[in-house]
């Protein structure tokens, strides 16, 4: 038995054998198999080489390929793919190392490859390339079964794989996958993404899980712990079978309060919206009785193409999201990127530290053209329901001034070409830098909403790296510092009368909604599965004995004091949460 | 394999020395012969028939190599190896004259 922890990015239990998934595109890890798979991978291995030679025989043969050098490079390939002595070193690799086919024939292809590209000849070295493309074309052949496997299944299975790519989720056949494990990845990556979409658990970041397991492990995946465990012992099982039961019974007790309001005992009303990252998942939060969109993500836009979006991409996403929703909220909040994590074709040179540098809406100001496709899609958008625009990472004023101004620019140009757009659009901002917490009262005065973002707020005013684990323990939304900073931007805006959310993580964590509701807060944005839980948070307490929680809280000076009140009270109110 | 050992030694005479093309030419003949055949250079003994090895075989215009044959058809394997790298030249042109006298 093998406990992993990671993020658990969906929640849920999985408990199922495993298929493991490896991709083309990044180094396939070793992966151990047992004495008895051997002949199999072998076997494997031969009709992966016959495959390859008949795809590359059809290839060759057709007309258009020409005399010359493409000819001469499939002759390589077809040589190479009948090479005895090649063959046959794959072969004695993994019965000697006891490794699967695709750990082999990436190795020694790799191995080929870096010997050409040591020998001191032009020649030869570029001949390397030539290598990897016959690796390519042999992991084509075996992961392409695997793939196809996973498209035909028979039984349940959870899926670990070291990331996995849109393509290859798409693709799954869902009666059958139950959950999804990730070497790589964070809370926003593709694999958490389509996992909270599809409602399956999932967790990321394990580290090294791939060779961890074998074809014929039992593995379970917690996605409300983040944890995975691999050939579990019975024991262990067991106390999983019983947790998976109480978790889909909590679960189905949940979707029976999709149409009832969330409100408080005493009918304080609370507005519970989705955070989502691509156009499909505001059906789900549509679902789960999300009331609109409170964040809407747009850096997929970015990301998944390798180029810089179109207009017409934007456009396309955000209409898509705004038809769900018809006269209810949709916020599109603009790009929020580091100049790092951008499109090859739109990169910069790499920063000392990125999460202080040219980032989010800094880099659209310095870059007009990209910011105002963005802004002309949303606002051509902003006709068909109620989109509003927020600006994230906004440190003073002058930069919301400056966003505005380059948004008044783009409708100038929309007015010339006489396209419509909402000129009353709401425009707000994320308040997730403590510079913009604590001057909320001048920047309440020149926009129509905040949405407080509580995962960088906390991560630039206790100045700790979550993702470091090292420090992440010390970073925590119960510090005093934390609460005070809070109820003084729910105070500022609360006085403008200006629109207020949460939406980081905070919102979707029940130990903290007493506190936030205390403190004044009405609207909450969070991911689609958690808001039947949240609601039922809601539907379990007073206002009153909220107001009296944050009270007391305020005069509390430490984390782990306000942290155990906290779960007290949450525990009083609602014995039954998870 | 039964047979004698045969052995010659080659002189690659084409301008472009044993590069990828004449190795695939190589490979393709030794692999029409019975004989278990290597190609040697001062470092490097590699299979005749395995273009992965052949490749680590580069040389350039001048250079002798060794060729052995073992197996009923080696004396005729290591005639056609001949013919081909020496005589045909892998059907690829030998060196300009001014090139020529250079390496001289």
């Amino acid at each position: 038995m093998e406990i992993r922890k990671g993020i658990g990015v969906s929640p849920g239990i999985a408990i199922a054998k495993c298929v493991v998934i490896d991709s083309k595109d990044y180094r396939i890890p070793r992966r151990s198999i047992l004495d008895s798979q051997r002949d199999k991978e072998v076997q494997r291995t031969r009709n992966a080489f016959a495959a390859a030679i008949k795809g590359l025989t059809e290839i060759s043969s057709r007309k258009t390929i020409e005399e010359g050098k493409i000819k001469d490079i499939f002759a390589v390939h077809m040589r190479f793919l009948r090479d005895k002595a090649f063959h046959k070193r794959i072969t004695d690799f993994i019965r000697k190392e006891r490794v699967t086919a695709e750990f082999a024939v990436s190795t020694i292809l790799h191995e080929i490859a870096s010997h050409f590209e040591g020998i001191g000849d032009a020649y030869i070295s570029e001949r390397a390339a030539d290598i990897y493309d016959i690796e390519k074309r042999l992991l084509t052949n075996l992961l392409g079964k695997v793939q196809e496997d996973v498209e035909h299944l028979r039984e349940e299975v959870v899926v670990v794989a070291h990331d996995l790519s849109p393509t290859q989720t798409a693709s799954f056949n869902r009666t059958f996958v139950k959950g999804f494990a990730t070497e790589a990845g964070g809370r926003t990556s593709h694999t958490a993404i389509i996992s909270r979409t599809m409602g399956l658990p999932a967790v990321v970041a394990l580290g090294d899980l791939t060779s961890a397991v074998t074809a014929e492990s039992m593995v379970v995946i917690d996605g409300n712990r983040g944890i995975v465990v691999v050939d579990p012992d019975e024991e262990t099982l067991r106390q999983y079978r019983n947790y998976a039961r109480q978790v889909s019974l909590f679960v189905h007790q949940l979707d029976e309060l999709k149409d009832k309001p969330a409100q408080t005992k005493d009918g304080v009303k609370v507005q519970l919206l989705g955070n989502i990252e691509f156009p499909e998942e505001s059906q789900v939060v549509r679902d789960k009785g999300g009331e609109g969109i409170g964040l809407y993500r747009t850096e997929f836009l970015y990301l998944y193409g390798g180029v810089e979006p179109t207009e017409e991409d934007h456009y396309q996403a955000y209409a898509e999201a705004v038809k769900v929703f018809g006269r209810q909220p949709v916020v599109i909040r603009t790009m929020d990127l580091g100049a790092d994590k951008l499109p090859q074709t739109i990169r910069q040179a790499p920063e000392a530290n990125p999460v202080l540098g040219l980032r989010s809406i800094r880099y659209c100001l310095q870059n007009l053209g990209l910011f105002k496709t963005q802004l002309r899609a949303i606002l051509r958008a902003s006709v068909l329901g109620d989109v509003r625009l927020m600006f994230p990472l906004i440190t003073n004023v002058q930069e919301l001034r400056q966003a505005k101004m380059i948004l008044r620019d783009v409708m100038e140009d929309l007015d010339e070409y006489a396209v419509p757009y909402n000129a009353k659009m709401p425009v707000g901002i994320m308040i997730e830098t403590p510079s913009s917490a604590l001057t909320a009262n001048h920047l309440a005065a020149e926009c129509d909403f905040f949405s407080i973002g509580t995962n960088d707020l906390i991560q630039y005013t206790l100045a700790v790296d979550r993702g470091n684990e090292h420090v992440s323990l010390l970073f925590s939304a119960a510090e005093p510092a934390i609460v005070r900073i809070l109820r003084s931007v729910i105070h500022d805006a609360n006085k403008a009368g200006i629109g207020l959310s949460v939406c980081g993580e905070v919102a979707s964590d029940t130990e903290y909604i007493m506190l936030l509701l205390g403190m004044g807060v009405r609207a909450l944005s969070l991911a689609p599965p958690m808001i039947p839980e949240i609601k039922k948070v809601i539907r379990s307490v007073n206002i009153e004995g909220c107001n009296a929680l944050a009270r007391r809280v305020a005069t509390l000076d430490s984390q782990r004091q306000i942290k155990n009140l906290l779960r007290d009270a949450i525990t009083q109110a609602l014995p039954e949460t998870l | 394999m039964k047979g004698a050992v045969c052995e010659i030694e080659v002189e690659i005479r084409n301008a472009q020395g044993l590069h990828l093309r004449p190795a695939m030419q190589l490979v393709d003949l030794a692999g029409g012969f019975k004989s278990a055949i290597t190609v040697s250079n001062e470092k490097d003994t590699v299979d005749a028939k395995s273009i992965m090895q052949m490749m680590k075989i580069v040389t350039p215009y001048g250079t002798k190599l060794k060729v052995r044959a073992r197996g009923r058809d080696a004396h005729e394997a290591l005639e056609a190896i001949r013919k081909l790298v020496e005589e045909t030249l892998f059907g690829e042109p030998p060196p300009e004259p001014a090139a020529q006298s250079n390496k001289g």
